[in-house]
């Protein structure tokens, strides 16, 4: 994955100038900053949801300014702060239901729920389920779609300890296969264990490196 | 995955929602039967036969009413879903036509419900055969607001006045469906055919379907 000066404007207003970020095979990165300061943003241009202004990126080979293909975005694996499971299916229909849209084996499911210490809920409906319940559910997922790029936006953060594991976890394996991982926060002790570089994000410009 | 699996687990997804919250025939129904319920009480006392408005009210009411049951799935959609489903890769022509299709069985159902009512309150005269030419104009006329909604839904998505944007682009585009489906009752009265009733209701549902798919992967992009 690498940016070049890219630039992000959302309704009119610059939400990220000038960012330049690269990440290899196997890497991790962070970003920290506080609130506003366009760490989603980030993200969602790296998930390939937003296009650029201006500048230049690839994300899997894909030109982030032109027309992304299908098997890029199913490569890529997004946890945002707010958990996207429809509510009135239960967990392991969700799950069901992303193996089916994304052409994966849905006998991976139960498995997955397992990994995550979820094999005895996995009827309850996703509205009946706390936010670190359907976290875990994502998590379940993830493994299942084994991403090559995983972006967390505040993936840790209203986590119990366990879950937060899982979510280094999640990052750590993810690298061993080759890919990248990218996670943002406004804590820097929220981010994990092993990750490589922090960037900090302030105003949607990109400061210094540690 | 191909196109069509991809649009009939969207439908199956949405009836199973439907099935669970009932917005369809335990909330809305219900109020499109009351406002059926009051045209009737609040017709004025010069008109001799109510039964010959009977027809004229029931359309009325199914399009504006239909409108929430087609809508409802576009509007009820937060951004995470819509990341979620552009990076499981699912095709925005098999999510138009699964919302689409689920939208058409639903609003089939809530039309043909709301015609008994129309028929018990109003008992119009209904002209010999009148069956299956009706079923044929509810099906179609609802097959038509499904994919008018679905489309208006795609094209407000992400506005901050969606729910009313939405409304809006459906009222006009609905009048082919709406005189499609109303004449074809009043031809067959009248002793007329019906075919050319039937033809426009195909050929509004045939466009909208083309311009569907194949505004939804601009539309998707423009989305970014």
């Amino acid at each position: 994955m690498r940016l070049d000066s890219v630039g992000v404007s959302l309704g009119g207003v610059t939400v990220l100038a000038d960012v330049s970020l690269n990440l290899g095979s196997g890497e991790g990165i962070a970003i920290v900053g506080p609130n506003g300061s366009g760490k989603t943003t980030v993200l969602r241009l790296m998930a390939t949801l937003l296009r650029p202004a201006y500048g230049t990126g690839t994300i899997l080979g894909a030109d982030l300014a032109g027309v992304v293909d299908r098997s890029v975005r199913t490569s890529i694996g997004l946890i945002t702060h707010a958990p996207a499971l429809l509510d009135e299916l239960t967990i392991s229909e969700n799950l069901i239901h992303f193996c089916r849209v994304s052409g994966r084996a849905e006998a991976t499911v139960p498995k997955a729920l397992s990994a995550v210490g979820m094999e005895k809920v996995t009827d309850r409906p996703a509205a009946r389920c706390s936010f670190g319940m359907k976290r875990r559910a994502e998590i379940a997922w993830l493994l299942i779609a084994k991403p090559r790029l995983l972006l967390l936006d505040e993936a840790r953060s209203g986590l119990d300890a366990e879950a937060r594991i899982l979510v280094d976890s999640l990052s750590r394996l993810t690298r061993e296969r080759g890919g990248g991982v990218v996670a943002v926060s406004h804590e820097e002790g929220d981010l994990g264990t092993d990750l490589v570089a922090v960037h900090r994000l302030e105003n949607g410009r990109l400061g210094q490196t540690s | 995955m191909s196109l069509w699996r991809q649009s009939t687990e969207v439908m199956r997804v949405d009836l199973v929602v439907e099935q669970r919250i009932g917005d369809t025939f335990r909330i809305v129904l219900p109020f499109a039967v009351v406002a059926l319920m009051i045209f009737s009480l609040a017709m004025p006392a010069g008109v001799s036969d109510v039964g010959d408005v009977g027809t004229a009210v029931f359309w009325g009411v199914a399009i504006l009413y239909g409108m929430q049951v087609a809508l409802r799935t576009s509007m009820s959609e937060t951004e995470q879903r819509k990341d979620i489903a552009m990076l499981l890769g699912l095709d925005p022509a098999a999510r138009f036509l699964g919302r689409s299709i689920a939208a058409a069985l639903l609003l089939t159902g809530f039309m043909a419900v709301l015609f008994i009512a129309m028929v018990l309150l109003f008992t119009p005269d209904l002209p010999r055969g009148w069956a299956w030419p009706t079923g044929l104009a509810i099906l179609l006329a609802a097959a038509g607001l499904a994919l008018l909604a679905t489309l208006a839904g795609e094209v407000a998505s992400g506005l901050r006045n969606r729910s009313a944007l939405a409304s809006l682009l459906i009222a006009p585009l609905a009048i082919p469906l709406v005189v499609g489906a109303s004449q074809v009752l009043e031809s067959m009265a009248g002793n007329n055919g019906i075919l050319i009733w039937i033809l426009l209701l195909i050929t509004t549902d045939l466009a909208l379907l083309v311009a569907g798919v194949g505004l939804s992967r601009p539309l998707e992009e423009a989305s970014r």
